[in-house]
């Protein structure tokens, strides 16, 4: 799995059948820095994540998996949204939180 | 499979219900020396490692797939087991 943040949402009206119901999210890739790194794409979202979120996310295969329909063409899909990351890489407190704030009004 | 050190913890609790009940880790990967070797991912754990663990790590989707018992489960990196010694050049 892989850190993303998640910058936008894509909507599409004509797409493949085993898309039905399927959101779509424009997401950025992030480094343990929770810097971006590398070029944004498009995600499928089965977990409802939103803008500004922190996910973890797939590639590949393993993309496909991910949805209630298996059989369909994703290359990318998150796979869960991040609440807190713990570690060495990240600086002061060693500890990364999100912002309450921006959560307000979420699960 | 590949050597890593797990550098961090991740918390997640909107997730696949998958991959409930399994921690998540950051894994830098290191070559045989320790030295930082590629960027850092992310894997699910499946031996109860910790930060600062050097650690075994799998990349397979089918391998992970078997560990886990699920045929169909979306994941692919996990950690699979806590080195404890690696030897180069068989000087023992």
């Amino acid at each position: 799995m892989k850190l993303g943040r998640v910058i936008g949402s894509v909507m599409c009206t004509q797409k493949v059948d085993s898309f039905e119901g399927v959101k779509l999210l424009l997401l950025q890739p992030v480094n343990e820095k929770l810097e971006a790194a590398g070029d944004a794409l498009i995600a499928c979202d089965p977990v409802q994540a939103g803008p500004g979120d922190l996910v973890l996310w797939e590639g590949g295969r393993e993309a496909a998996l991910g949805l209630e329909n298996w059989y369909n063409p994703s290359d990318a899909t998150i796979m869960g949204i991040v609440d807190q990351v713990y570690g060495e890489q990240c600086s002061g407190n060693r500890k990364h939180e999100l912002d309450p704030e921006e959560h307000e009004g979420r699960p | 499979m590949t050597l890593g050190r797990v550098i961090g913890t991740v918390v997640s609790t909107v997730k696949l219900e998958v991959l409930s009940g399994y921690k998540i880790l950051m894994v830098q990967p290191v070559d045989p020396q320790g030295k930082d070797a590629g960027a850092v991912t992310v894997a699910l754990d499946s031996v109860q490692a910790g930060v600062g663990d050097t650690v075994l790590i799998i990349d397979e989707g089918n391998s992970s797939r078997m560990i886990v018992g699920d045929p169909m489960a979306p994941i692919r990196t996990m950690v699979v087991g806590i080195v404890d010694q690696v030897n180069v050049g068989g000087d023992e």
